[in-house]
């Protein structure tokens, strides 16, 4: 049983997280080829349409990526997890299958149309269909943080006496606490996903020293849209999503942040530390004092609960992981902000192009905000564990009961192969049109 | 309102099928009948634009099915687990076949994509087949043996064959005969079908040769057909209780038979867009005719200890049905908003679009 509630796991996060990496550019780079197509039709300058159109490639690309590895996602409910699919169905397939009628539809429908109808719509048209992906995809991602919410704070429920979970509010669910600053907050980060992506190729062209030009649109466009994404996401989204978790999680608040015991006249906040279990405590800690207590409760003496308040049972069951990725997501936004401030300053000074070492990093750094947001998910997955529903509802309780430990294990192995070989080919085919650039695109 | 729900659900999957089921179909004729570059364009070219949003019908199905019949949901789900994760793979090797192919110009790269895209649709087609086959069938709910249920009783886990490979076994597989005798009838009907939009949207040089295709493959889904019929009665003792019962089901089965008997009429149709028609009516038929035969059940138990899973006991509670039809409705009209939007600009023949030329 504990065999098999482990490949389960480690299936589902596996195929989410590969999954993750796809949605994050659609949702960000969907917004930015919308402002490249309306900054064209409103200047109507070429360069802005084919710039559009070489994004639109790679968002092809990366999009027909989503949707093959987001199929396994619908289904993986049923198959790996009957219990909880069953519990709970009644509430989280409401989400789920408004996520599939209201965006799912919209999205494939028009993607369609933007790709291949540019000449059968005019500019225009051509334009709205864009505009309709961005919408579709904004609100995939919206009714999936509202389902993630409910699972991480459960609203607008009653309990049966067969267990089952029903519904009885449904308003509940989109009102809940949890979702939007998590909504705000994730597509912020996935908007710093694609200003990376759009800026590090640009400083790639650049620092070639091929296809200047639209190397430099795609510099300033990305770090003024990063800058933007990256300090709303810290503050006040980040903030937000930390005090619903102090608020509703406290446990899981003071395993992230590695408090083992609670300190009376405020917490200090830790800057570096490894998590030691066995003796409860940080090795190797840098830390400031007071400062956790002031971000949490703008008071600088306010009292947080360390773990020492809680019944183990309902630790987080990787105190470690959980503290690394979140320090980890918190570490990279702080990087992001830093980096993106100077890059800002001299963009204003018109000395951003010649400023090899911007370049450079913004090249060095696009791998990065996949890896923030990947440690963001397991800040809230790690956080949310022993449970499936918070509070209610045990991970191990929700598994399919009649599938066995063999079986899952072949799948998740084939999910791994076949997974590898996807990312091989995206990578080698986004290199493909990358190294083609905007101009032979366009025809 | 779990009847409501049924109706939706299996109209949902029945366009599921009408829609995807012209792209698995235009794989397989891809597979064995497209020789010449021109003709591989010309396929493509009229599923490129359509495939994902088709395949969307299977999302938001597997959705309504999760929150109108999460029991429904968990149960086959899990039991069907195999065949379930292999559907997956092969719908990811189907997609980038279809979509990585003509990013590279190479003949390796683009032979390896044509297979990818064609066999998968092919096995997909079977695969349908059999998971209908298996609905019908029924499965041994609880996991009986020697009279004891080993599980809850809506939980059940099938492997994907057994030595015995026959429907009456104790221990059920997912393939045996007649299972995989629906699983030809699926990849048959799927190839004609597929055929038919292909005539529909392209000018290419084998809509002739097609035709011809479509008027023999009629034949022989005619004959396994009947044999089915004939058979039909081991998995279901008393196979037409429901039309007996029920008269006016027997609709279903006609519009079936009209489907299949106006496709024998295939060469003298004026407009290309007909045969299309037929293979559609035939499929909404077939489609219609099964479930219904086993209609309140949705999944037949194979012992008597446990009870059959019924719309009745697997549905989700009365308000969740309930509210669900406010968000519903708006998203239905959407989404035929949407769909008349796509089919209104790729109207006609798609052979110029070119599709693929990333
Ligand atoms: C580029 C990515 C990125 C960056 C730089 C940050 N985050 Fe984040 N964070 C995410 C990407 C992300 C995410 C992937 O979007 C998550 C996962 C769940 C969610 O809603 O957003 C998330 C979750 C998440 C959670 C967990 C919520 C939960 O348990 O559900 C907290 C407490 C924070 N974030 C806080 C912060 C703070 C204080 C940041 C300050 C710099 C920060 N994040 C930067
Ligand atoms: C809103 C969407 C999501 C939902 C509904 C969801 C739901 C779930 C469920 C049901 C599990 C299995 C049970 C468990 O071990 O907790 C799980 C585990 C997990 N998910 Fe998510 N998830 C979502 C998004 C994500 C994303 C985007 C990521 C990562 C990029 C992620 C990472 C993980 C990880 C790492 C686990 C394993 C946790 C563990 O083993 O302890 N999840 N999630
Ligand atoms: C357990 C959680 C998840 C499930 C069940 C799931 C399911 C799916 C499915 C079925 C698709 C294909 C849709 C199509 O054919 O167009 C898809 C794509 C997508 N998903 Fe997920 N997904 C999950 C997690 C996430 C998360 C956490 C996000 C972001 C907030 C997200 C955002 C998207 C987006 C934007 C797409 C559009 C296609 C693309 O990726 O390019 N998904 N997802």
């Amino acid at each position: 049983m504990e065999d098999m509630l482990f490949y389960d796991r480690m299936q589902f996060a596996f195929t989410i997280t590969f999954h993750y990496l796809f949605p994050q550019l659609t949702m960000g780079l969907s917004l930015i080829i919308v402002y490249f197509k309306g900054k064209f039709l409103y200047n109507k300058i070429e360069k802005y349409n084919d710039v559009a159109k070489f994004w639109m490639k790679i968002f092809a690309l990366n999009f027909a990526m989503g949707v093959v590895t987001g199929i396994p996602m619908e289904f993986q409910f049923g198959t790996n997890w009957a219990k909880f699919s069953e519990l709970t169905g009644g509430i989280i397939g409401q989400t789920l299958a408004m996520e599939g009628m209201f965006s799912f539809f919209l999205e494939s429908s028009f993607l369609g149309l933007f790709i291949f109808g540019e000449k059968l719509l005019g500019h225009k048209l051509h334009f709205v269909t864009g505009f309709l992906v961005f919408l579709g995809s904004w609100a995939s991602g919206y009714l999936i943080i509202a389902t993630h919410s409910w699972m991480q704070h459960p609203v607008g429920f009653e309990i049966l006496e067969n267990g089952k979970f029903v519904l009885n509010n449904f308003g509940a669910l989109f009102s809940n606490p949890w979702l939007l600053p998590s909504y705000l907050h994730n597509q912020l980060a996935s908007l710093i996903t694609a200003s990376f992506v759009v800026g590090g190729i640009g400083a790639f062209y650049i620092l070639n020293n091929k296809h200047n030009e639209f190397g430099k649109i795609f510099v300033k466009t990305g770090v003024v849209f990063g800058f933007i994404a990256s300090t709303l996401v810290a503050f006040p989204t980040g903030d937000l999503v930390a005090k619903n978790v102090v608020k509703y999680q406290p446990v899981t608040f003071a395993a992230m942040e590695g408090i083992f015991e609670t300190e009376e006249g405020g917490s200090e906040i830790v800057l570096i530390g490894q998590p030691n279990i066995q003796d409860k405590k940080l090795d190797n800690k840098i830390a400031v004092p007071n400062i956790l207590s002031f971000l949490t409760y703008q008071d600088w003496d306010a009292e947080i609960k360390g773990l020492n308040e809680f019944n183990p049972e309902d630790y987080p069951t990787n105190i470690p992981g959980l503290y690394y990725a979140y320090h980890i997501m918190v570490g990279l936004g702080t990087i992001f902000i830093g980096l993106l401030f100077f890059a800002l300053i001299q963009l204003f000074r018109k000395k951003l192009y010649k400023t090899k070492w911007i370049l450079w990093s913004l090249l060095f750094l696009l791998p990065f905000p996949y890896i923030a947001n990947t440690m963001g998910w397991y800040t809230a997955e790690l956080g949310r564990q022993p449970w499936l529903v918070y509070n209610l509802l045990r991970t191990s309780a929700g598994a399919s009961p009649t599938v066995s430990s063999g079986n899952t294990l072949f799948t998740l192995l084939g999910f791994v192969g076949l997974y590898l070989l996807l990312g091989l080919l995206f990578l080698m085919l986004a290199g493909k049109i990358i190294n083609k650039g905007p101009q032979l695109i366009k025809n | 309102m779990e009847l409501f729900w049924y109706i939706v659900l299996m109209t949902m999957l029945a366009i599921y099928v009408i829609l995807d089921g012209y792209d698995f179909g235009a794989g397989i004729i891809h597979l064995f009948f497209a020789k010449t570059e021109k003709d591989k364009k010309a396929i493509t070219s009229a599923i490129g634009p359509f495939w994902d949003a088709n395949e969307v019908w299977l999302i938001a199905s597997g959705g309504v099915l999760f929150f109108a019949f999460p029991t429904l949901y968990a149960s086959s789900f899990s039991g069907f687990y195999l065949p379930l994760i292999m559907i997956l793979w092969l719908l990811i090797f189907r997609a980038i076949g279809l979509e990585l192919r003509g990013q590279v110009h190479n003949k390796i790269w683009e032979t390896i994509w044509d297979k990818a895209f064609g066999i998968s649709s092919l096995l997909l087609a079977l695969f349908f087949g059999v998971a209908l086959g298996n609905v019908v069938r029924g499965v041994n709910l609880g996991i009986v043996t020697d009279g004891v249920s080993t599980h809850e009783p809506q939980y059940f886990f099938l492997p994907l064959w057994n030595p015995s490979f026959s429907p009456q076994a104790e221990h059920l597989g997912i393939l045996d005969w007649f299972t995989v005798l629906l699983g030809i009838i699926g990849v048959i009907s799927l190839t004609i079908h597929g055929a038919n939009w292909i005539i529909f949207k392209t000018n290419s040089d084998i809509n002739k040769q097609l035709k011809k295709v479509i008027f023999n493959l009629n034949f022989v889904l005619l004959t396994l057909i009947i044999i089915s019929l004939l058979v039909w009665h081991i998995i279901e003792p008393k196979p037409f209780h429901n039309f007996i019962k029920t008269p006016w089901l027997w609709i279903f089965p006609l519009i079936t038979f009209t489907g299949l008997f106006g496709l024998f009429k295939i060469k003298t149709f004026k407009k290309d867009g007909y045969g299309f028609i037929f293979s559609t009516l035939f499929l909404f038929g077939g489609l219609t005719t099964t479930v219904a035969s086993i209609f309140p059940k949705v999944l037949p138990s194979t012992n008597d200890i446990n009870p059959s899973l019924t719309i009745y006991n697997v549905a989700a509670d009365e308000y969740g049905l309930n509210v669900g039809i406010y968000w519903f409705t708006i998203a239905i009209l959407l989404v035929a908003i949407y769909m008349i939007i796509q089919y209104k600009v790729f109207k006609g023949k798609m052979d110029d679009i070119g599709y693929g030329d990333h």
